[in-house]
């Protein structure tokens, strides 16, 4: 089965591999039979798809199940509130279904990620000009290190889609579509490309698209609404303290009632205004890892 | 209510690991803060990954929030990128769980695992908005405190460290809570913090040492005296009489982020009396105390369902001594609610036969490594530091380890033991090289990791008054092994630092003239000293001539019997005679058996404070002797005068 789940707050720090963990143990708290690898560590038959990099937030994160059991036995319409308490705080599923057997993988299906990115250090007149420019032109080319060596890549052919939603403090929101292959855009190589003067404040994954143009869907559809990622009450981003832990956790979204229903093929995103928020201007985190004396 | 959330939140978008800072664990709470309830921070001095899984801590957090007049929040070491952050910007360390400033506390609380961690507790101090020193401090400032095996020994961090507890931290820290709860209610005047600690001196287990005089003749300390007429003479641990009266942490915080030993811990008895000389836990935690096996039990199922963890540790400092360790493993493995995916992890495992047939038990679904700790290369070495593991048991296990499938196992050992000679440290490699050679005759792949580390004598032990190995003659040892060992592909060598073995040596065994020492490293920039690529012996050594002391004085020369120990006003329950007589036993290579199923012979820690063994079973589990020849059956006969209480099955 395939599931659709949130990272948003907090939780949004946590690695790639943290969420895989939470997910182990999640899994085997909600009790469901999932199936077990062969091998002297048997471990769940998890599939993940695109990585989210640590401290990006998203609204569609997937997950596949392999089950050792038939999935009727599961319930897939009460997983969502079902497995949501057993998750963090701002991991919480809001979509789930049965995957056809023989289905691709989600990374190999997922052709590109659409985002909402703030661009620190610009408003929103200049990120106009800069977005203007960078569709106009031919090429949007950017040097990166690979494997030691400095190389060039050129983004422009991996930009679908890139405009300004409105401004907020130091700077401006960005939404924009990004293409997966041949290699994921990361949204700071996007700002690299468009002014070397941007700085990536906090980043949404808001969907994750497969296929092309008009004829492209999400690999599971949910209602969610990028306005509520930092606004509104119950957005875990603005959720300084934890639930009570007598009451269940709160979806993060607009509402189970919502959850299932289908997004039109072209999402619009709404305008929404200034949000109260936090001035930021994250760096590149300092290489090194850490090693144990003993 | 100030969470400093929105001003930390952009910060963790620049550093390593943010997610050390978050909390969000499950298990974690959200304690409302009042004006009426005293505040704990329960700190531990280095990163999260180490200190998350600390039990004391934990259990600690969770008895201090059941109560009504406490909260208690948790906090670690903010890394090196972190802090020069959090100190760019004006900001202090920090709780996790509702990330409030250390200041707003009213107890800043260390854990104190291991002395490398000193300078850090200096620098969570100093990052809190608090003096350093506790002289400085004011009736504003929040108290700093520390627990934890270290505090044996807290003259090193007497000056920056307003009390101590001695022992189990479960009941004490009630009565520490009523205590500051009077001081808070009464306004915090000012000459209020000196009396509130004059108060807790006359706690039991609680150590403040600024109500004692220190008096040196020359560079011999000679006494350490208390000012006033209620201040004890002489601190006494705290022991918990039972453990099933504390059945914690009932709700063990499950992290969202890797930290080691990420794995269900029940504790399934607290203290050891296998007597090994050099081991400073069995020393200071004695007596016996075994949790009832149903609560274990019930502790593991509960403990399993509620984290979705898929691995149980049941700890303790030898827990194949547990009685009825099978079943335990065997139900644990068994339990249909489990699926058959769940493994047990047993650290601290006795050599023996025995302990290879429950590993093999207890692995069937997982087969990890398997570790054992002979700590000596020589059946001669090991009757003198009393780790009575003859060469028959080690390499019967040996052999049904490979015979039952592992293919890899790791040995620990210590070096630089007293009366070690150059034939006991090649003694290790000779040791693993007949483990190899076993392991071939059932597998190819045969290979053994040993790992050796330099002996560091700990107070409260019959080892403190031996003059430690100096680092040079620890170094050359190591290599002899290393040299030794080269040829032998089989074998993997793996050794701790000398010099960091010597800065333990400083800390475990200096008085409070260590303070300054510490002080001195810790403004150098000293921090996080128990990480290799921060550790610096330069700093130490610099520090140790500004102030007038030798490593020679503190760490190398033998002590003598009538001489003052930094430690000599506090007590672990232990007489020091006996200390003293274990000593020479110990230099006359004389075995000391298990009191726990043999008479007693009297150290002190369970008649000092009328306290006994409390054990399920009155017969030694099969291999339990050890090797030490002891005839158990008879000394577990009714009326053999063994001080011990039964567990109702």
């Amino acid at each position: 089965m395939r599931l659709r789940f949130t990272k948003l707050g907090k939780v949004r720090f946590t690695s790639h591999r943290d969420v895989a963990r939470m997910w182990e143990r999640g899994l085997r708290r909600a009790g469901l039979p999932v199936a077990l690898t062969e091998g002297f560590r048997p471990r769940p038959k998890l599939s993940f798809g695109l990585a989210l990099s640590t401290g990006h937030e998203s609204l569609a994160e997937y997950l596949d199940v392999e089950l050792a059991g038939p999935l009727d036995a599961v319930g897939l319409a009460d997983l969502p509130t079902r497995l949501s308490p057993e998750l963090p705080v701002g991991i919480d599923v809001v979509a789930a279904a049965e995957v056809v057997p023989g289905q691709a993988s989600l990374q190999e299906e997922v052709d590109s990620c659409r985002w909402r990115i703030e661009a620190l250090g610009a408003d929103v007149e200049r990120a106009r000009t800069l977005v203007d420019a960078a569709l106009a032109a031919d090429e949007l080319v950017i040097c990166r290190q690979r494997k030691g060596r400095e190389v060039t890549d050129d983004l422009r052919p991996a930009v679908l889609s890139l405009a300004v939603v409105g401004p907020v403090p130091g700077g401006c929101e960005l939404e924009a579509e990004l293409a997966v292959h041949p290699r994921s855009v990361r949204p700071a190589e996007l700002l690299g490309a468009l002014s070397p003067t941007l700085s990536e404040g906090r980043v949404l994954r808001v969907a994750q698209l497969i296929g092309h143009d008009r004829g492209r869907k999400e690999p599971l559809a949910a209602a969610v609404d990028p306005g509520a990622w930092r606004a509104g009450p119950g957005s875990p981003s603005c959720t300084i303290e934890r639930d009570p832990p007598d009451e269940p956790a709160s979806t993060s979204l607009a509402g189970a009632e919502r959850l299932l229903e289908r997004l039109p093929p072209h999402y619009e995103p709404a305008d929404h205004g200034p949000a109260a928020r936090r001035d930021h201007r994250p760096e590149p985190v300092t290489a090194g890892g850490l090693r144990r004396g003993r | 209510m100030s969470t400093l959330w929105p001003r930390l939140e952009p910060l963790l978008a620049r550093v390593q690991k943010p997610a050390r800072y978050i909390g969000c664990e499950d298990g974690a709470q959200v304690p409302q803060h009042a004006p009426h309830k005293v505040a704990w921070l329960l700190a531990y001095p280095d990163t999260y990954e180490i200190g998350l899984p600390n039990q004391g801590l934990q259990i600690l957090y969770e008895i201090l929030n059941e109560r009504p007049d406490a909260v208690a929040e948790r906090t670690y070491a903010p890394w090196v990128d972190l802090e020069a952050l959090l100190r760019a910007h004006g900001l202090p360390l920090f709780s996790v769980d509702t990330h409030r400033g250390a200041a707003d506390f009213d107890i800043v609380a260390f854990n104190l695992s291991a002395e490398l961690v000193y300078t850090n507790v200096l620098n969570c101090i100093d990052l809190a908005g608090v003096p350093v020193r506790s002289a400085d401090r004011r009736p504003e400032h929040p108290l700093i405190g520390a627990g934890g095996h270290c505090t044996y020994n807290p003259e090193p961090l007497a000056d920056f460290v307003d009390f101590f507890v001695l022992g189990d931290g479960e009941e004490v820290v009630a009565e520490i809570t009523e205590r500051v709860g009077d001081w808070k209610r009464g306004g915090r005047s000012p000459g209020s913090r000196e009396r509130l600690l004059r108060t807790l001196a006359s706690v039991e287990g609680v150590y403040v040492p600024s109500m004692y005089d220190v008096a040196y003749d020359g560079d011999r300390l000679v006494a350490v005296t208390p000012r006033f007429p209620e201040v004890p003479e002489r601190v006494e641990k705290r022991t918990i009489a039972d453990l099933g009266d504390w059945p914690y942490p009932k709700r063990q915080l499950v992290p969202l982020t890797e930290v080691v030993h990420d794995r269900l811990n029940v504790e399934v008895f607290r203290g050891c009396t296998r007597g090994c000389r050099f081991c400073q836990a069995g020393m200071i935690t004695r007596p016996v105390r075994e949790r009832p096996r149903d609560q274990v039990r019930r502790m593991v199922g509960e403990g399993l369902r509620r984290t979705g963890y898929d691995e149980v540790a049941l700890t303790s400092l030898s827990t194949a001594d547990f009685s009825g360790i099978e079943s335990v493993v065997a139900d644990t493995v068994a339990d249909p609610a489990n699926c058959g995916q769940v493994s047990v992890s047993l650290p601290s495992l006795r050599v023996d036969a025995f302990t290879v047939g429950i590993a093999a038990e207890l692995q069937r679904a997982r087969r990890t490594g398997l570790t054992f700790a002979p700590e000596a290369g020589t059946w001669r070495l090991r009757r003198v530091i009393n780790k009575l593991i003859a060469e028959d048991d080690l390499y019967g296990a040996v052999e049904s380890a490979y015979s039952q499938g592992w293919r890899r196992m790791k040995l620990y050992f210590m070096t630089g033991l007293p009366t070690e000679t150059d034939e006991d440290t090649l003694g290790i490699a000779e040791l693993a090289r007949r483990c190899t050679e076993i392991g071939r005759r059932h597998t190819r792949g045969a290979s053994v990791t040993v790992s050796v580390g330099g002996f560091v004598p700990k107070p409260f032990t019959p080892f403190q008054w031996f003059g430690q190995n100096t680092a040079a003659e620890l170094q050359r040892k190591m290599w002899l092994l290393r040299d030794s060992l080269r040829r032998d592909r089989s074998v993997a060598f793996k050794w701790h630092d000398p010099k960091a073995t010597l800065v333990e040596g400083l800390a475990s065994r200096g008085d409070r003239r260590m303070g300054a020492v510490i002080e001195t490293v810790w403004r150098a920039g000293g921090t996080f000293q128990e990480w290799s690529e921060h550790f610096d012996l330069g700093l130490w050594t610099d520090a140790l001539a500004a102030h007038g002391l030798s490593a020679e004085d503190i760490v190398y020369r033998h002590r003598h019997q009538d001489e003052v120990l930094p430690w000599d006003h506090l007590s672990a329950g232990l007489h020091k005679d006996f200390l003293w007589q274990d000593w020479r036993d110990a230099l006359d290579e004389v075995g000391l058996p298990d009191c726990r199923w043999t008479p007693c012979y009297d150290c002190g820690a369970c008649t000092g404070y009328s306290i006994e063994h409390v054990v399920a079973s009155a017969t030694p589990p099969a291999g339990g002797s050890q090797g030490t020849g002891q005839d158990l059956t008879a000394a577990a006969a009714p009326g053999a005068g063994v001080p011990v209480r039964l567990l109702a099955r």
